[in-house]
């Protein structure tokens, strides 16, 4: 249970939100939308305890989450707007690291099934720089096919991506929300998800 | 502990893909070393006298050259918030860092460092002990290095910035590096210099990675 109570947050000088409060229960999944500027990252960022709250407090099950914010990264995965893979390593080898960077080492299988999720078996060995945006996209999603983190945060998660790797996508994340997780995604375009409540950022 | 690893290898794959751009440090030294003979003349006595000072002047530059991407990279490409969200404390993300700069950079220019001082006419008895000091000599310029790469992180002019930051911090490094190779070539001991170099690096190695570890935090910010 991720629980907000009047959170506001400065990007520079400018507050870009204020008294912004909300709740999501596990399985649940939050839609923040809003026009450009509104501070859609920037509470993305904060969730992820990156950045740093103006006032307001974070709950994670009743308990003040940002209070230690290493315990805080074990229950986040982030995929954010940028797609943070290195062109130098190839697709396979993006995500072992990634893989290695879970607090429980997974196995060896999970890299190939995360590769599977997002249907980019047939590019494993192949430079990442070689990708197209769309490819680099789906290599940066398929890091959430890995992580056992409960609380997944997305900026524009499906932004450059065809409709199949959509649909795709949508099955990972009705996975995890039928594991308990949750998912809270910045987007202007409609995403994969059933049942959404969706947080308006002014 | 799998997760450091994880970043160290990492590191150390990337800078195998990019070889050029590793080797560009290793060869830098190498050049400038070598442009100091043909400067000053190749008179031994000359060059056997200054050779300690153009070694850990010429490797003080050099260990600076890879130091603007040694974060740089990962902060315009995202994989900086993705480090900082593996649950490591910062500073055992900058300690990873630094490691990896010392194999990729420090440890070449340390073993360099010996034939370029034959090269240069150094003395025989101070071989070791240049080479004595160099050993926690490279890795302070890797820490301080970290250090200050983190800190301009996300700077504008991060890179002029950077060596106005870092060499100051290292003039001490300087100063008793060269004084153990001039100590064991004047036929002294050079035991002293090398034991305060071991206790700065002893101070660095706590207090280095924390600083950029918080740095590191301030620039995800």
């Amino acid at each position: 249970m991720l629980k907000a109570e009047g959170l506001a947050a400065f990007r520079g000088e400018r507050l870009v939100f204020r008294d912004l409060s909300f709740a999501v229960s596990p399985g649940q999944a939050l839609v923040l939308a809003g026009p450009n500027g509104s501070g859609k990252s920037t509470l993305l960022r904060l969730l992820a305890g990156l950045g740093r709250a103006a006032a307001g407090r974070l709950l994670w099950d009743g308990q003040d989450a940002l209070a230690d914010r290493g315990a805080h990264a074990g229950r986040v995965a982030c995929v954010g707007h940028l797609d943070a893979i290195k062109p130098g390593l190839t697709v396979a080898e993006n995500l072992t690291f990634a893989a290695g960077l879970e607090p429980a080492s997974p196995g060896s299988g999970l890299v190939a099934a995360a590769l599977q999720a997002l249907g980019l078996t047939d590019l494993a060995d192949l430079p990442a720089r070689m990708l197209s945006a769309g490819q680099k996209r789906r290599l940066a999603l398929s890091r959430l096919a890995l992580t056992t983190a409960p609380l997944w945060l997305l900026d524009e998660p499906t932004l450059g991506l065809d409709t199949a790797s959509i649909g795709r996508f949508g099955g990972v994340l009705a996975a995890h929300r039928d594991r308990g997780g949750i998912v809270i995604a910045a987007t202007h375009i409609p995403l994969p998800l059933a049942d959404v409540k969706e947080l308006r950022l002014a | 502990m799998t997760r450091f690893r994880a970043i160290l290898v990492r590191e150390l794959r990337l800078s195998l893909r990019h070889g050029a751009d590793t080797l560009g440090a290793l060869l830098f030294f190498l050049l400038a070393a070598s442009l100091f003979p043909l400067a000053i003349g190749p008179a031994p006595e000359t060059l056997g006298r200054i050779a300690p000072g153009i070694i850990w002047v010429c490797a003080l530059l050099a260990a600076l050259l890879p130091l603007d991407r040694l974060f740089g990279a990962d902060l315009e490409d995202g994989s900086l918030d993705q480090l900082l969200l593996c649950g490591l404390p910062a500073a055992a993300i900058a300690g990873a860092k630094a490691i990896a700069h010392w194999l990729v950079t420090g440890l070449p220019l340390l073993l360099a460092a010996a034939p370029v001082a034959v090269m240069l006419r150094l003395p025989e008895d101070a071989v070791p002990a240049l080479l004595l000091g160099l050993l926690p000599g490279t890795l302070l310029l890797s820490l301080l290095g970290t250090t200050g790469a983190a800190i301009v992180l996300g700077a504008r002019r991060g890179g002029v910035l950077l060596p106005l930051l870092v060499l100051p911090l290292t003039t001490p490094v300087l100063i008793f590096g060269v004084a153990a190779a001039d100590a064991a070539s004047g036929g002294l001991s050079a035991r002293p210099h090398l034991l305060l170099l071991a206790a700065m690096l002893a101070a660095a190695l706590p207090l280095c990675p924390l600083a950029a570890g918080a740095a590191l935090r301030g620039a995800a910010e």
